[in-house]
This record gives structure tokens, C-alpha cells and sequence, in this order.
């Protein structure tokens, strides 16, 4: 008798524990999948500070182009006073070079050129180098945080002493 | 009286041992020599039965052969290498010096498997250019191109992640430059190549996740779709000669009286097994 009062819309127990066990198994394959995404990205890494100590502000001249090679950045004296440009090509991540002979800073991948304001010259780079905030601690030692970037020429982008 | 050489093959072909691995049995029947390939497991994704014409040179070239023959090079030399080899900083520049110069034999298979790997890639898409131009993609065997451009792929990022290995210049600037193409992609760009480097710069992580990929992910990839390439061969009708285009099917469906149509593997029933 009971088989005849059933609504069609019922579910067997059958099809409950199936569709339980199915949800169960979804939620623990979505649950591994998202474990399995956080294990890759790591939580610590053990990477250079970005912030770098570049010594005292003597060691660069009035109008020089000072390219730190181990920091990947450019220490710039100009008559504002000191900023510091990122040495990083734009384009696909090669270290630039700074050509005294030539007045500008050039990439030896892909020919990119920047000027020593970090604006481009000629590309493939699509951006210009970008400005990183730099300052002087109580040490009296030039600072950069390569992890900032600062407006290009703006006022409080550059160190005066 | 003494043996053959012959002779105690065969006694030993008959001993116990013997036919508990190979179950066939001995013999030079026809039957014999189709179920010692079916019953092996690397063989019996091929056909039981091959026509020498259609193994000739001017149907195949060997192409594929060629770049499955690069590819078990490359597992045989990869393998001693990886006995002198540390995916560490301050290791991997030395341990790669070390097989060019002090290594028995180092510079021998260094060499070895980098010209391998040069001609890996070569073989790759001489072989694509020749299933191209011959039209041998075509139904019934599209879904087999399908795979060969994924094996194609693998081939790819295999080569790019050995290029990391030796840990030079060469090796740190092409991998920062290859890196940050990765991060072109839109939305996910600079995620992937996070996920890729295992942090911002090309630097220990980066080593370590390129050689777990290209000694253990990539290659495990390539054999299980390997498998499949080949095995796709005989269920899609065979290596593809003069006789599988679709003109010299439709000829022979019309001499036959039977319906021009799109040549499917059982348009050959004698080959397609």
C-alpha cells in the first residue's frame, strides 16, 4: 500500500545515500583542490628585503648614474636632489645598463631605451622604468624600498641633503 | 652431441620460466607471432599484424619513431645525470661543471642528452609538418592530432624547464624572460607566474619546482600520453598510408558498389582491429 501512495517526486533511500555519498566525494575533491592551490603558493619566502641600505649620499656625484647591480636599481643625483629608478626592464625583466656615452639607459635583451628620468625612449618596454621611494635614515645612509613605487618627479620622490 | 646455439634457444623458449613471462608459446605460425605482440604489455598497443610496405620508409619516415627514439634517450641519460646533480644555488652551476670536466663520461652524456633534447624538438614538428601535409589528421584520426599537439606541449616545456638547470647566465636570464611572458596572461598572469617560480624572482624555489618538473611531472605526463598516442594509432585504422585518403576510400567504397561516405576505421575492417 505504501508503494501506491508514493509521489513520484520521492527519494529512495537509495538514491539519498547515493546522492550523499556523491555531495560528500564533490566537497572533498573541491576541499583537496583548494588545499592542493594553497600548498603551491608558498607562505614564507626567503627572498632579499626590498627594502636595500645604499650607503652614504657622498658616494654619488652631483649629475651621476649610479646602476647597483646585485639591488637591480639606479641611484640618480640630479639638481632636484636623489631618487632612485628601477633597473628592471619592463618589457620582459632583464637588467638594464646605463650608457655614459650615450646619456641613457638601455636594455640588452630587446633594445628597449629609457631616459635617466626612466621615461622610454624607444620600446618594445610598454612602460617606463618605474621610481621606487628611497629616503635617509638616522644613520645618515640612503635607503630604497624596492617594493614602492613613487609618482615620476614628483617633489617628495627625491632625497635632498 | 652437442647443441646449437639455436637449439638451447629454443629449450629455453620451452622451459617453465619461460613461458610463465612470455605465454605465447613458440612457433613461427602466424596465430604464434600475432599473440606474442597482444600478450605484451608495451606491445599490444600496436597491431598484432603490420604489412613491411606500410612500415616503409616513404609512408612513415619514421618521424614519430624517431622522436619516441630521442625521447628514451633522453630518459637513459637523465637519469645518471641526476646521480651528480643538486637543484640547489649554491650546487647546480658546479655539479654541471663538474659532469662537463671531471665526470667519467659527464660530458658525454651531458652531450648527449642536450642534442637529444635539440633534436627531440626538430623531430617534434617535422613529424607534425609531415601529418599536416599529408592530411593524416583527418577523421578518423583528429582526435590523435589533438593529443599530438598536447605531447607537442610537453615536449616544449620540457626543454624550457632543463634550460634552467645548469644554472648560468644563459640559463637565469632566458627563464626570467620566459617567466614574464607567463604573466602576460590576462587576470591570472602574475598568479601563474608566482605559482611557477615559487615567489617573486628566478631564485631557489624557481630551481627546485623547475627540476621536480622536468625529472618527474613532465616526463610521467609525456608516457601517459604517449600511450595513448600510440595506442590511438591502430584504433583510428593504422599508420596512415596512400591507401586511408579519403579519395582512394571513396574510389574503393564506389568500386565496391558501397556507400561514398567518411571513411571511418571500419572502412577498413581488415587493418583496424
Amino acid at each position: 500500500m505504501a508503494e501506491e501512495t508514493k509521489n513520484n517526486d520521492d527519494v529512495t533511500r537509495r538514491q539519498f545515500f547515493a546522492k550523499l555519498g556523491l555531495g560528500s566525494l564533490s566537497i572533498a575533491a573541491i576541499g583537496t583542490a583548494a588545499f592542493s592551490y594553497q600548498y603551491l603558493e608558498p607562505n614564507v619566502l626567503y627572498e632579499p628585503s626590498p627594502v636595500v641600505n645604499v650607503g652614504k649620499p657622498d658616494r654619488y656625484p652631483l649629475d651621476s648614474v649610479t646602476l647597483d647591480v646585485n639591488n637591480a636599481i639606479y641611484i640618480i643625483h640630479s639638481q632636484q636632489g636623489y631618487f632612485s629608478l628601477s633597473a628592471v626592464c619592463t618589457h620582459l625583466g632583464c637588467l638594464t645598463a646605463w650608457k655614459p656615452e650615450l646619456g641613457i639607459i638601455a636594455c640588452p635583451c630587446h633594445g628597449s631605451k629609457f631616459d635617466e628620468d626612466g621615461r622610454k625612449i624607444e620600446g618594445p618596454a610598454p612602460k617606463p622604468l618605474p621610481w621606487k621611494r628611497i629616503w635617509i635614515n638616522d644613520d645618515g645612509d640612503l635607503l630604497v624600498d624596492r617594493s614602492t613605487d613613487v609618482p615620476p618627479l614628483a617633489p617628495d620622490s627625491f632625497v635632498r641633503v | 652431441m652437442a647443441k646449437t646455439v639455436n637449439q638451447r634457444f629454443e629449450a629455453l623458449r620451452g622451459t617453465h620460466v619461460w613461458r610463465s613471462i612470455f605465454r605465447s608459446g613458440i612457433g613461427s605460425s602466424t596465430l604464434k607471432r600475432a599473440l606474442a605482440i597482444q600478450q605484451n604489455v608495451f606491445l599490444h598497443l600496436f597491431y598484432t599484424k603490420v604489412r613491411t610496405r606500410i612500415l616503409g620508409f616513404s609512408a612513415t619516415w619514421y618521424l614519430g619513431a624517431l622522436t619516441f627514439g630521442t625521447f628514451l634517450l633522453l630518459v637513459a641519460t637523465g637519469i645518471p645525470l641526476m646521480l651528480y646533480y643538486h637543484p640547489s644555488v649554491p650546487q647546480a652551476y658546479a655539479d654541471t661543471k663538474d659532469l662537463q670536466f671531471v665526470v667519467s663520461s659527464g660530458l658525454f652524456l651531458r652531450n648527449l642528452h642536450r642534442w637529444s633534447a635539440h633534436a627531440m624538438v626538430f623531430l617534434v614538428f617535422a613529424h607534425m609538418f609531415k601529418v599536416f601535409y599529408r592530411g593524416a589528421y583527418r577523421t578518423p584520426r583528429e582526435f590523435n592530432w589533438v593529443i599530438g599537439v598536447i605531447l607537442l606541449l610537453i615536449t616544449l616545456l620540457l626543454s624550457y624547464t632543463g634550460y634552467l638547470l645548469p644554472w648560468d647566465q644563459l640559463a637565469y636570464w632566458a627563464i626570467t624572460v620566459g617567466s614574464n611572458i607567463a604573466s602576460a596572461v590576462p587576470l591570472f598572469g602574475n598568479k601563474i607566474h608566482f605559482l611557477l617560480l615559487g615567489g617573486n624572482a628566478v631564485n631557489a624555489n624557481a630551481l627546485l619546482r623547475f627540476y621536480v618538473l622536468h625529472c618527474m611531472i613532465l616526463p610521467l605526463t609525456a608516457i601517459f600520453f604517449l600511450a595513448i598516442h600510440f595506442w590511438r594509432i591502430r584504433k583510428d585504422g593504422g599508420l596512415y598510408t596512400h591507401s586511408s585518403e579519403p579519395a582512394v576510400l571513396r574510389t574503393q567504397a564506389a568500386n565496391a558498389g558501397g556507400n561514398p561516405g567518411i571513411p571511418t576505421s571500419a572502412a577498413t575492417p581488415k587493418e583496424a582491429q
